[in-house]
């Protein structure tokens, strides 16, 4: 096996195993929330090894650095306790949870592969952040700018929706 | 998997000076620096038989003091993260290292030698990544310790630390617009030339009126093409680093030391050391990025090979070249490490929401004219060119 594949198994087990222990770590948020960082570190060294280094580097940026932040923000603050969670539910809803996941494995182990198109040849500059700037910035600019206003749009709701409420 | 042996040699040597040599005698620097700004005398007591070689053993005593200390981990505190947060504080600070190029490429002969460890592509957008993995050692160590005031200090750091990097990366975008590249070695050959103070008024019709300054020559240095970038970005790597005048997770007065309250022995000394190492990591970052890098002003790569050349031949100009090109990177980064203390120890320290309005009030704004006014100029050159 070549280095970027021992790379990609083993982070790509990483990600996985660091996400069921996000899953099933009900009795600490914030260990749970820790995992969910090693999930984000692991996707972006599998980015790495798969060539898409913008990818990589905003996820780690973005994911890991910043969203993941605020969740953790919020879990200390909130502090909560195992018996926080109602005890009835938790069986239905790991019952349904392990239903999902195996579904969800069955999809990716199956369907996906076969309705993924053949790449005939990889352009030699394939997720280096000039390509995709130029993808965003020249060949998508229209919709591009479109997402960015929704998104302007989504936070000048947020903060009108949380300044109704203090006042 | 040929070429293991360099890359490990290159990172031994930039491990060995940043983080070995660099970061002890900071400290040392910090303190003798602190007591000439404050009048006293300022550390020299730490001695062997009576010598104490103006006080440089300080670093010694210290590193012997926070070894033999009690290890503590305080009741009620979630043990294994207290442990751990230490380290994630510290190891990406270390690891940003290695895409900091601190000589450029020489050849001798069939070899090639490129002294940075990893010459990434995306170089800067990996220092930006692997720095924010640093917040989740400061966060983690506040809530791990079961303090609240180290947890008021985790919570205004994980704030500021997300603040400033929003306005980090903003800052420095208008310096990837003038070099058109993130890859740090490309920025420090493209700063290995000058450029002519008023060459682009030629483009617009003033090419007698000028005289002797149309000779007038600056190393294109990114300081001197981006000086409003320099100022932001340096203010935004120090509040990252959290040193004062930025330091209000510690905020010593307030909330005695913020997230690192509960921690002793060699585990406080990580937090302390990474410090220390962050200021000599801004140092080098600032110097690729604004100072040339490795380079030699008005003194290009060429001109030192082919001038020197003649007289010892090319094997022996391109060595010269080499280690001047690694001294004079040094040197500034010595020079970016003096300018940062001497920051820290002039500037009080500001209160919170001022720290927070400076960011988004202030910094972001300005950097986002500064990309703007960048573009703007970029486009009338090129088509004052056309």
């Amino acid at each position: 096996m070549s280095a970027p594949a021992v790379f990609f198994y083993a982070f790509g087990a990483a990600a996985v195993i660091s996400a069921l222990a996000m899953v099933l770590n009900v009795r600490n948020t914030v260990a749970a929330a820790m995992s969910l960082v090693v999930t984000m570190i692991s996707l972006a060294v599998v980015y790495v090894v798969l060539d898409a280094h913008l990818v990589a580097a905003l996820q780690i940026m973005v994911y890991a650095g910043a969203i993941v932040v605020v969740f953790l923000f919020v879990v200390m603050l909130l502090n909560l306790r195992h018996d926080a969670f109602a005890q009835r539910r938790e069986r239905l809803v790991k019952g349904a949870g392990v239903v999902l996941a195996l579904g969800a494995a069955f999809a990716f182990l199956n369907l996906v592969p076969k309705s993924l198109p053949t790449v005939q040849q990889i352009p030699a500059d394939f997720g280096s952040y000039a390509a995709v700037g130029r993808a965003l910035y020249r060949d998508f600019v229209l919709p591009f700018e479109i997402s960015s206003l929704l998104l302007l749009a989504a936070i000048v709701g947020a903060v009108v929706l949380a300044k109704r409420r203090l006042s | 998997m040929e070429a293991l042996l360099p890359v490990l040699i290159k990172t031994l040597f930039i491990i060995l000076v940043g983080v070995a040599a660099f970061a002890p005698v900071i400290t040392w620097v910090e303190r003798k620096q602190s007591a000439v700004m404050q009048d006293r005398i300022g550390a020299n007591r730490a001695d062997i038989a009576g010598i104490t070689v103006l006080g440089l053993l300080h670093p010694v005593a210290d590193v012997i003091k926070l070894l033999t200390k009690e290890d503590v981990v305080p009741t009620g505190a979630n043990r294994a993260l207290h442990l751990m947060a230490p380290l994630i504080a510290s190891i990406p600070v270390i690891a940003s290292f290695g895409v900091i190029p601190y000589g450029g490429t020489y050849h001798f002969g069939d070899t090639t030698v490129n002294l940075v460890v990893a010459d990434l592509d995306w170089g800067v957008l990996y220092i930006f990544a692997i720095a924010s993995i640093a917040t989740y050692g400061t966060v983690i160590a506040g809530w791990a310790s079961n303090n609240n005031w180290s947890l008021l200090g985790s919570l205004r750091a994980s704030a500021q630390m997300i603040s400033y990097e929003v306005t980090m990366g903003l800052s420095i975008v208008g310096l990837f617009m003038c070099f058109q590249t993130l890859r740090l070695t490309d920025m420090g050959v493209a700063q290995d030339s000058t450029f002519r103070v008023f060459g682009f008024l030629e483009h617009f019709g003033f090419v007698e009126s000028l005289g002797w300054l149309s000779h007038l020559t600056l190393p294109s240095w990114g300081i001197l093409l981006q000086p409003l970038a320099f100022v932001l970005f340096l203010t935004c790597v120090m509040a990252e680093n959290k040193r004062p005048p930025f330091d209000l997770p510690e905020g010593e007065s307030e909330i005695i030391a913020g997230y690192f309250l509960e921690y002793s022995g060699m585990r406080f000394g990580l937090f302390y050391m990474s410090e220390f190492i962050e200021v000599v990591v801004i140092g080098a970052l600032m110097t690729a990025l604004f100072l040339g890098g490795w380079t030699i002003p008005w003194l290009s790569q060429a001109d030192i090979i082919g001038g020197v050349t003649p007289i010892f031949g090319v094997g022996v100009a391109t060595g010269l070249c080499m280690v001047l090109h690694v001294v004079a990177f040094f040197v500034k980064v010595i020079i970016m490490i003096w300018l940062q203390m001497q920051i820290r120890w002039t500037l009080p320290r500001p209160r919170y929401d001022q720290v927070m309005d400076l960011c988004w009030k202030v910094m972001l704004p300005l950097s986002l004219a500064n990309i703007l006014v960048t573009g703007l100029v970029i486009l009338l050159i090129q088509g004052a060119k056309a």
